[in-house]
């Protein structure tokens, strides 16, 4: 931006900068949700459903309330009542923030095997647990459908929507694949995955009056406000969220689920502050997961790899309570330039707590089966799989012919394929042995689509040269303060540390949800914005003082005022009327426009012992094309988080579901297997850096693209190493013996 | 209940506790001392990782009424080179896992000093072997980081160590 007070300085933006919050976040000074003392702070704790669909016959609390330190137990008996969640609606999109459509503890019906049935306030949360597990429940069992794949043949067709396309045709693709030459054709499956971010779902609630404070591990505080205020009869403007901190979200702590509700109502009920802090295995029953999907890929090509048929069907879960189908066939749809393509999304509706976004909803397990499905395919014809790809790498959007905003695939797998040593490569299957090792390489291609929210922003500049953004970011691990003081110290040309950045709180300009990737580029637009305003105020004030040339600071100073400000969106009604009407009518005209997403290349090295099945990851590389990366240390942690995630969903990652009673029987850290420190090796990160020309300062976002095709790549890597080719994940030992 | 005298970062703390609260409940609820954290509550996952006479434990595994005669450590009793470098490489995302990362890291450095081998370790006989980063990882898998920021984490404590 040119202005008369530029100095001429390194970018900020871009670089290695530490994170602002690392002293807090290693001193132990960083406070979570449930870290919040309160005078009078009570403690609660859950009792939940064991059966999947059922009515509560009885409630005995006697033994509960009779232990000392129990301030409350309570029920659909006692609870205040509650106010029903809305129905879903795209207009209201704080609608969509409900976990569930159940009324907890305003109903004796049951819906899923976990749901929260009584909650038990105490002085001391040791209390509470143990009075928890003194009520008795009795319940009138009903027929509940829980088995996914039993109920596979009754899976309905999903319609979708704008944001969220479950299916697409492009000439006919079932004839073409009858007339190809040469066909891959197979069923892929994946099971239910859960966040297991490492701090647990808390809250901490307290009303004054009828106004409502809470501290949460959320990842949506503007959303869940509104949810709250819904719920509770109060007006937003009572209501205040507060998250400087959270402990890691993946998407579980996008939605409103039981754990926060029930904490707010205790509060109301007693009259008492309540911190909830979620045990563990309250994580995994009362908030949503990732569905389990079987998914089919038949591929038709002819003999110079060139596609002509592409298929990609999905089925996954939903609820009768609520709960979106996982989009698993989108990357079919932008990928590859097959002549015919059809892609297919259905559902089973299961008597299950509903699923949820998942680290890459969709992209993450569906890039497992295509990705798998690409180099069966070039095994095949005895291609290799980067040039099989890029035989087929399109120069449109192939479902609808859209433009690309940007789009260096081919890129991304020379500059992996280099680090990497793809070169060397031997591919044919179980010929390089080391010792017992079995040693095999795998690539696939990482894909992410790009979305925007409105974000709303204050910057405010002081005569001593400081500078304030203020927006109601979310700080869940992403770098969100540093990489907005970053752009923002740039914008104004200020040192970075001139640059604070509040954030984590509602009572602030509205932000956007962490989630979909989305808020970096969400907030960084409006931080521009707002930049921009501010100079040009800056500009005027200069002129009008004759300090034109000199430091912002000293402009503001000679201006005699204590600071100027500048403002991007409002948080009125209208205000946020206006920003939802702003953010259809963009997202539209850009859909309409433009295919954007994120992508890159993943290189595998696996090792498999040949006795026992082991598989270790020893060796990664992943190019990614990202746009314009605005904190080289930063992003490459979160693209390597992904990575991380993605190992432990090709390996180990499986919630184990009773297809009789519908309950997870592995609720716990030490049965559900996510990677730890031996499990991964060093992660080598590229990207290429070049900006994407429709987005702020050209930049994509990397929360999520990580995932996405890592599964792929390390089933393909144990092709390499062992001729065995496993399409159910995850891939344990005994899939390979 | 039970009145148990403890030693948390130097200083004497007495409490008034049922005899089954744990140490991390202890520190976190009682003592104002939320640093530590949890993430499973049954040994799973480090987080609450703190150290005792220089030891690193999980706190949600141990009874408080056990430690009464132990020199507690937690995160905010820490100063330790290893905090700078976990910020310089990144070793954290959402900093949930951190406290117990940087304690847990603290004990395995004393461990292998004193010469205590892991399962990974070429001679489990010999002494003084170098702590590679094979050694680091395997020795650190307690502490879960689902923010998958491991690659940091082990950069930190070889810059420290070395
Ligand atoms: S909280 Fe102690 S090991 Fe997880
Ligand atoms: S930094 Fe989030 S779990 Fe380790």
């Amino acid at each position: 931006m040119t202005s008369t007070h530029n100095t001429t300085r390194e970018p900020v933006v871009g670089a290695p900068v530490d994170r602002v919050d690392g002293p807090a976040k290693t001193t132990g000074a960083a406070r979570f949700a449930a870290e919040h003392d309160l005078a009078g702070l009570t403690h609660a704790a859950l009792v939940t459903a064991t059966v999947s669909r059922g009515r509560i016959t009885g409630i005995d609390t006697s033994a509960a309330e009779a232990l000392p330190g129990v301030v409350a137990v309570l029920t659909h008996h006692n609870a205040p009542k509650l106010n029903p969640p809305k129905r879903v609606s795209p207009v209201n999109m704080s609608t969509m923030v409900s976990g569930t459509q159940v009324n907890y503890l305003n109903t004796d019906e049951v819906h899923w095997d976990g749901q929260p049935v009584a909650v038990v306030v105490a002085e001391h949360s040791h209390a509470a647990r143990e009075a928890a597990a003194l009520v008795e429940v009795t319940y009138e069992r009903l027929p509940a459908t829980v088995d996914f794949a039993a109920e596979l043949p009754n899976a309905v067709l999903d319609k979708g929507n704008m944001l969220m396309p479950t299916g697409a045709k492009k000439g006919d693709a079932d004839a073409a694949l009858a007339a190809a030459p040469v066909v891959v054709d197979s069923e892929y499956s994946t099971p239910q995955h859960h966040h297991n971010a490492i701090e647990p779902h808390a809250t901490t609630a307290v009303w004054h009056g009828d106004e409502l404070a809470v501290h949460d591990a959320t990842q949506n505080m503007a959303w869940l406000r509104a949810h709250l205020a819904l719920r509770f009869g109060v007006p937003e403007a009572k209501v205040r969220v507060l998250a400087p901190f959270v402990g890691g979200g993946f998407g579980g702590k996008g939605f409103a689920w039981p754990g926060v509700i029930l904490a707010v109502l205790a509060a109301r009920a007693t009259g008492r502050p309540v911190r909830l802090s979620l045990t563990r295995e309250d994580v995994y029953r009362t908030v949503g997961a990732r569905t389990p999907s079987t998914q089919r890929v038949a591929l038709g090509a002819g003999r110079d790899g060139k596609l002509t048929a592409l298929v990609h069907t999905a089925v996954t879960r939903k609820s009768p309570v609520g709960g979106q189908p996982e989009p698993a066939v989108t990357p079919a749809n932008h990928l590859y330039g097959a002549a015919n393509i059809r892609t297919g999304q259905s559902s089973v509706t299961l008597d299950w707590i509903p699923n949820t976004a998942v680290r890459a909803p969709g992209d993450a397990i569906g890039s497992f089966a295509l990705e798998s499905a690409i180099d069966e395919l070039a095994y095949e014809l005895g291609a290799d799989p980067i040039e099989l790809r890029m035989r087929n790498e399109p120069e449109r959007n192939p479902i609808d012919g859209k433009k690309f905003s940007h789009r260096m695939l081919r890129e991304a797998y020379e500059l992996g394929a280099h680090r990497f040593g793809w070169a060397d490569r031997s591919p044919e299957p179980g010929t390089t042995r080391d010792g017992r090792w079995l040693v095999g390489t795998g690539v696939a291609t990482a894909y992410h689509p790009q979305l925007r929210l409105t974000a709303n922003v204050t910057v405010r500049l002081a005569a001593d040269g400081s500078v304030t953004v203020r927006s109601g970011l979310h700080e869940i691990g992403v770098g969100a303060a540093t990489v907005q003081a970053q752009i923002a110290a740039d914008a104004l040309g200020v040192p970075f540390d001139a640059v604070h950045v509040e954030c984590g709180d509602s009572a602030l300009p509205e932000g956007a949800m962490a989630g979909g990737s989305m808020q970096t580029s969400s907030v960084a637009a409006s931080v521009l914005a707002a930049c921009r305003k501010l100079t040009r105020r800056l500009d005027t004030l200069a002129r009008r003082s004759g300090t034109a040339g000199r430091t912002p600071a000293e402009i503001v100073a000679a201006a005699k005022v204590p600071y100027i400000e500048a403002a991007v969106g409002s948080d009125t009604r209208i205000g946020k009327a206006a920003g939802q009407a702003r953010f259809m009518a963009r997202t539209a005209r850009d859909m309409r426009r433009w295919q954007k997403a994120a992508c890159g290349a993943h290189f595998c090295e696996v090792r498999v012992d040949a006795d026992t099945g082991e598989v270790r990851v020893s060796r990664w590389t992943g190019a990614f094309d990202v746009g314009r990366v605005m904190n080289r240390k930063t992003a490459v942690s979160q693209l390597r988080g992904g990575i991380v995630m993605g190992i432990g969903m090709a390996l180990t990652e499986e919630a184990h579901v009773d297809p009789r009673s519908g309950r997870i029987m592995n609720p716990s850290l030490s049965g559900y297997h996510v990677p730890v420190h031996a499990d991964i090796p060093p992660i080598d990160i590229a990207y290429l850096d070049e900006p994407d020309p429709t987005m702020p300062l050209g930049l994509l976002g990397i929360g999520e693209v990580g995932i996405t095709g890592v599964a792929a790549a390390v089933a393909n890597a144990i092709h390499n190493a062992t001729g065995k080719r496993l399409r159910d994940l995850p891939i344990t030992p005994a899939k390979l013996l | 209940m039970a009145e148990v005298r403890l030693r948390v970062n130097g200083a004497d703390r007495r409490l008034d506790i049922p005899p089954q609260v744990s140490l991390l409940d202890a520190l976190r609820e009682h003592l104002g001392l939320p640093g530590t954290k949890k993430g499973c509550d049954q040994g799973a996952c480090g987080a609450c990782t703190v150290l005792a006479d220089g030891e690193r434990i999980n706190a949600c595994l141990a009874l408080t009424v056990q430690y009464a005669d132990r020199e507690i450590t937690t995160i905010e009793g820490v100063d330790h080179p290893l905090q700078e470098a976990f910020v310089r490489h990144d070793g954290f995302q959402c900093g949930y896992c951190t406290s117990g990362q940087i304690c847990s890291a603290i004990g395995m450095l004393a461990e292998h000093k004193d010469g205590m081998p892991s399962a990974v370790s070429e001679d489990p006989a010999a002494e003084g072997e170098e702590l590679t980063d094979e050694e680091i990882r395997e020795r650190m898998s307690g502490n879960i980081c689902r923010c998958g920021a491991y690659n940091g984490v082990v950069e930190a404590v070889a810059e420290v160590v070395r």
